[in-house]
């Protein structure tokens, strides 16, 4: 029988204000525990919430780069349920009136075409505090100062089809998200995670199954390794010709596995309720307006707009447009160098691996555009080797200095001149008869052994092509 | 109608215990504010906006911006038990 899978996925992504959504403790990871409390994250008694009105400016922000219609009447709602990591015993979040409701993302396809994706809806809601269970203490210690941390969960439509298509969609969302500037979308961090729903449908059934839900994945991969995990599952359970059962499944990363979690009782009755401690809200069409006119060029505009642009490939784009920061460095160094297809080779090539291997960023280094635009107009005027290149890039990230500077200070300029080069040619000629023999005998592939020869007597001074050339030209004077 | 089990059940939702004479007592009472909301169902209301609030207020909000907390010390005055800064609690596993 032929299964189709059908998956909705829910990401929860943590807003990078200064203060947390209803009060105004610091929104900040990694201080030490309860450091980041009042009495309203607290839930105390007699304290009351306040908004934050740059989180309601993200959320419209968020939802209006992901093509969502904005709500102009929005309220906020109780849901209610205990659990120590919850001081009010219920979360504030948003049910039947969320800031953002039916827009779409597009994600490759295969075939080379596109997919659109659903946005069911994109609501603002609280963090809860944050648990560390001690298995040995038989206890567990709760930190409360994520509790309160302003959020916006975004809710698919059960429009994908593959755990890849899950995978390219999180790419692409989490991207458009980053263009926003509006959080560190730092999985590792917890500040963006993903829960996913599955089931699995014969093939032409327009009836959606009975789904799972999968939480715990800390990676876009574990959460394709768990969708392909669950996907096998559940064939196998209707192949043996049981039911699926609706269940919550956690992924555990390091059985490559999903595990059922010890359901909750009554879980799902949370009892929603208008908020009455939050008076709702009224957005003006101008503001939502004037919030929409500030969202920057998105990845997909960006993508179409530099291959166009500077005829670079779309390979190079797609590098380049990954981090928006880095797509304005490579615009600003086409204005110092009109070769787009070399600033792309130094930039997608050394220059990220320099920055990677820093564990840096384009944003914290200090290289300048009209800098190494520089460097490579010396590389590629023959002024240094490849090599030697490579060497400055490095000495311009340790030092600040220009390409100039360096070239000059470390003595790196390739020798051009004939009269020096002739020098070393004959050196290499007179050690290596053999060799010359073979080339005048017609194979000049051998060449390239006494240009290498060359270049090691001169350090990686020597200009390689003049080498190249002065080497035929005198074999064949000599012949 | 309402039954002593959606009372137990609402009960449990609420972690509020009861006693079985406290239950029937309770059932009594539901059945008559369903009953009221039941009245209230039959009014036409077609041309009336829901109220989700009982205030004539709107767009109460907070500029961003950064107010001292409270010390970790003050704030673990209200733990039963502490460990590690932190508040400690019979283990809950997910």
């Amino acid at each position: 029988m032929k299964y189709e899978t059908v998956i909705g996925l829910e990401v929860h992504l943590q807003l990078s204000t200064n203060t947390k959504i209803f009060c105004g403790c610091a929104n900040k990871f990694g201080e030490a525990p309860n450091t980041l409390t009042c009495p309203v994250c607290l839930g105390l008694p007699g304290s009351l919430p306040v908004v934050n009105k740059k989180v309601l400016e993200y959320g419209i922000k968020i939802g209006s780069a992901l093509n969502c219609k904005i709500n102009s009447f929005v309220k906020f709602d109780r849901k209610n349920y205990f659990y120590p990591d919850c001081p009010k015993d219920y979360q504030i979040s948003q049910f039947d009136f969320p800031i953002a409701y039916d827009g779409f993302v597009t994600i490759p396809m295969d075939d080379n075409g596109e997919k659109k994706i659903t946005i069911h809806r994109a609501h603002l809601e609280e963090d809860a505090g944050k648990l560390i269970h001690d298995a040995q203490a038989n206890c567990s210690l709760v930190d409360y100062n994520r509790t309160g941390t302003p959020l916006v969960e975004i809710v698919s439509d059960p429009d994908l089809r593959s755990p890849q298509e899950a995978y390219d969609y999180l790419q692409v969302l989490k991207l458009t998200l980053q263009y926003l500037n509006v959080s560190d979308c730092d999985m590792e961090k917890g500040s963006l995670r993903c829960d996913a729903n599955i089931s699995i449908r014969e093939q032409g059934d327009t009836k959606l199954g009975t789904k799972t839900e999968l939480k715990n994945m800390n990676s876009f991969k574990a959460v394709k390794v768990a969708l392909e995990y669950e996907e096998n599952r559940q064939r196998q359970v209707v192949e043996a010709g049981d039911r699926v059962v609706q269940e919550t499944r956690l992924w555990d990363d390091a059985k490559n596995m999903t595990l059922v979690m010890r359901s909750k009782e009554e879980a799902h009755d949370y009892r929603y309720f208008p908020e009455p401690d939050l008076v709702p809200f009224i957005q003006d069409e101008k503001i939502i307006e004037e919030i929409r006119q500030s969202i920057p060029e998105l990845p997909a505009q960006k993508l179409e707009r530099v291959i166009k642009e500077y005829q670079i490939s779309e390979y190079d784009a797609k590098i380049i447009i990954q981090d928006a920061c880095l797509a304005g460095f490579f615009e600003n160094c086409t204005k110092y160098y009109k070769d787009t297809k070399k600033i792309c080779n130094w930039m997608n090539g050394a220059l990220l691996q320099e920055i990677n291997s820093r564990k840096t960023t384009i944003t914290d280094i200090t290289l300048k555009p009209e800098d190494f635009s520089l460097l490579i107009k010396k590389v590629e005027e023959g002024l240094i080797s490849n090599l030697a290149g490579k060497d400055v890039l490095k000495f311009m990230l340790d030092t600040g200095k220009s390409a100039d500077v360096l070239i000059e200070e470390k003595g790196l300029a390739q020798v051009s001149d004939d009269g020096a080069l002739k020098e070393i040619i004959q050196q290499v000629i007179s050690e290596n008869e053999k060799v010359v023999q073979q080339i005048k005998e017609g194979k000049d592939s051998a060449a390239g052994f006494l240009v290498g020869q060359a270049m090691k007597k001169s350090k990686g001074k020597a200009n390689p092509k003049k080498v190249g050339e002065l080497i035929r030209q005198i074999l064949k004077g000599d012949s | 109608m309402i039954s002593d089990k959606d009372v137990k059940y609402i009960a449990g939702l609420a972690r509020i215990h009861l006693e079985d004479d406290q239950v029937t007592h309770l059932t009594k009472d539901l059945e008559g504010i369903l009953h009221y909301i039941e009245k209230l169902n039959k009014l036409d209301v077609t041309q009336v906006d829901p109220t989700s609030h009982v205030l004539p207020l709107k767009n109460v909000y907070r500029e961003d911006e950064v107010k001292p907390s409270l010390s970790q010390e003050e704030v673990l005055k209200f733990s039963v038990e502490q460990r590690d800064g932190s508040f400690k609690v019979p283990k809950v596993i997910e």
